[in-house]
């Protein structure tokens, strides 16, 4: 089958992969780059632990075809942490034990870093709504967004 | 976190370090960074996929397999049939002694449910393992079917499983699980009054967000390292020991990080299959679970139906209790003769009944095979049990937390499968759900205690 050739920046990094046509972005990252931080639960588009943002954007990417991600900026949840230090998110995942099986956490994240990036204050329904493409099977999802509202305190308070 | 004093105070150290302080997860930090390896994200050079051809059917005979088509395919390297697999008849219980072995690895001249694992097409990517399944070719010639318990039991019902030859699982006490207690029609006829009903209920999914599957690397030195989302590594190690007659020293179990399980992966299905593969083709081998398949072929939570009828008193002591369960273990055993059994010494409830009849069938369908789900055998018999628990209430006028009080059992009380009580708490937990949900009771009974006075 016809390889494809793909750049795209992935976390910071330049990065050039081959794919075969009609790959998706899910498996390019996960195969190509070594990337598993995004995850494939259902590889339909409906449960969005393979969340990952692109040019800002929240996507799914086992929606989205690799060959159409060329000069794209990839962000995912892997990248998130600088230096070992992590993003406030991460922090705030950990504290509040929005985490239990953790699948669905990189794809939370991913949905919870784009709310912040657009709404630094947002109200608890607000954050509902952004994660509401992302199933998690664990925790009731409480804690989730207590988390997600706990971080963007963090953020502001930091801001101030 | 809030831990009330006022109950058990003389049973409990205060100052304790750990419990009762909130700690982080050990995990927790490979989860928020997306470092956690799960079994998929193990991805080795040369990796073969998995796929498999599964019954259209929900009963048939196989008259035959043409693989021809698919091995053809491009990118096929293997295709396995019944024929390929050591010790192809097992299952999960016999373990711990609870046979008769009865589920095929891959079906033998019959599937007994629609979905059952027919062949397995080992090939280079994903698709091309999917589309030479699609080449294969079965010829069925299709049985009557059987999806009711109750049709299941009666005489003349299609037989699902040859293994059993019978409908329901044969225990050492017989055709169902039983427990006596008392004499039940002596309590009948002193009750005041009585009521009988029945609960049903269907099988749930669990669906993890991580779907079942394991990935199985061959090792230089003749083993072979599965990565495993089981929930059970120990039952799947010494089953695919079982059914692949390969010593449990050939075999590396890596796991115990799992994308969610819920019961759901306790049975040993994709690791046997996958690990033979990679003996066969000599690369590594990827047999995961789409969402379809974890949705249509992983066991289920089991369906059960629960007859209930209990003799009752005005003053609302129960007198008499008398349970008929069923649990549908789909076509073949997996973890259900445990949850029926399980059902058996559960029925009674939390409450002290002096007469007490129970009987629990683990009964065979050309269903999906069910096993196990979270209180799997006593979940869905609590939710009829208190559902019958209030019915009771109202039938004789009395407030139904009152009504729990005056049957809750307390230490020391034998339980009907004849388990002394000991370390009960219902009457504190009552009497906090009580306050908390300002659902007052009368004080006599905010003033029990799970101890008896003098024990």
């Amino acid at each position: 089958m016809a390889k494809v050739p793909i750049q795209f920046t992935l976390n910071g990094s330049e990065k050039a992969e081959f794919v075969e046509g009609g790959t998706t972005l899910l498996h390019a990252l996960r195969d190509k780059t070594g990337d598993t931080s995004p995850k494939g639960g259902c590889h339909q588009g409906t449960c969005g632990a393979c969340s990952v943002i692109i040019d800002g954007e929240l996507r799914l990417s086992c929606l989205t075809l690799a060959e159409t991600c060329s000069g794209t900026d990839i962000q995912t949840t892997s990248g998130l942490a600088e230096a070992g230090v992590l993003h406030p998110l991460q922090r705030a995942f950990l504290d509040a034990f929005a985490t239990q099986c953790g699948f669905c956490t990189p794809g939370m994240i991913m949905a919870a870093k784009v709310l912040l990036d657009h709404t630094p204050n947002p109200s608890r329904e607000d954050v509902v709504e952004a994660l509401s493409g992302n199933i998690c099977r664990c925790t009731g999802y409480e804690p989730i967004i207590q988390a997600v509202l706990t971080a963007a305190r963090a953020n502001s308070q930091n801001a101030a | 976190m809030e831990l009330r004093k006022n109950y058990f105070a003389d049973q409990r150290k205060d100052g304790l370090h750990e419990i009762g302080q909130p700690r982080p997860r050990l995990d927790s930090p490979g989860h928020v960074t997306g470092k956690t390896a799960y079994f998929a994200d193990r991805n080795f050079p040369g990796m073969l996929h998995l796929k498999m051809v599964r019954s259209p059917h929900h009963h048939a005979r196989i008259r035959s397999i043409d693989t021809s088509e698919a091995e053809k395919h491009p990118g096929v390297v293997k295709i396995l049939t019944a024929k390929d697999v050591p010790h192809n008849v097992y299952t999960i219980l016999i373990l711990i002694q609870i046979g008769p072995e009865d589920e095929t690895v891959l079906a033998d001249g019959k599937v007994r449910w629609k979905g059952e694992a027919v062949v397995a097409v080992l090939a280079e990517t994903e698709r091309a393992a999917q589309e030479a399944a699609a080449k294969v070719k079965v010829d069925y010639e299709v049985l009557p079917a059987v999806f009711d318990m109750e049709e299941a039991l009666k005489p003349g019902a299609p037989l699902v499983n040859e293994y059993h030859g019978q409908n329901y699982y044969l225990y050492d006490s017989g055709e169902c699980r039983k427990v006596r207690f008392g004499d039940v029609e002596a309590g009948f006829a002193e009750a005041d009054h009585i009521l009988e009903q029945s609960y049903q209920s269907s099988p749930i999914e669990h669906a993890p967000t991580e779907t079942t599957g394991c990935v199985v690397m061959p090792e230089g030195n003749d083993r072979f390292t599965c990565y495993t989302n089981t929930q059970a590594m120990f039952f799947t190690l010494d089953n695919a020991s079982i059914i692949l007659q390969m010593p449990g020293s050939k075999l590396h179990f890596v796991g115990g990080t799992v994308g969610g399980g819920f019961g759901g992966k306790v049975d040993v299905i994709v690791e046997p299959i996958a690990i033979l593969g990679a003996k066969l083709t000599g690369r590594p081998v990827s047999f995961i679970y789409s969402r379809e398949e974890e949705m249509q072929i992983s066991s289920p939570r089991a369906a059960e139906k629960v007859v209930i009828k209990d003799g009752v008193m005005k003053d609302g002591r129960i007198v008499a209790r008398k349970v008929t369960g069923y649990t549908d273990a789909g076509a073949y055993s997996r973890h259900s003769p445990y949850g029926a059994q399980k059902g058996a010494a559960h029925y009674p409830g939390p409450y002290t009944i002096p007469n007490v009849w129970i009987d629990t069938y683990c009964v065979y369908t050309n269903r999906t095979p069910s096993s196990a789900m979270r209180g799997f055998g006593v979940t869905i018999g609590d939710f009829a049990l208190e559902v019958q628990m209030d019915k009771l209430a109202r039938l004789i006028g009395m407030d139904p937390l009152e009504f729990r009080f005056i049957n809750a059992y307390r230490d020391g009380d034998m339980k009907a499968h004849r388990q002394p009580t000991e370390g009960a708490a219902l009457i504190e937990c009552m009497q906090e759900a009580s306050r908390a949900a300002n659902w007052p009771v009368a004080e006599k009974y905010m003033a029990m205690s799970s101890y008896k006075k003098g024990a």
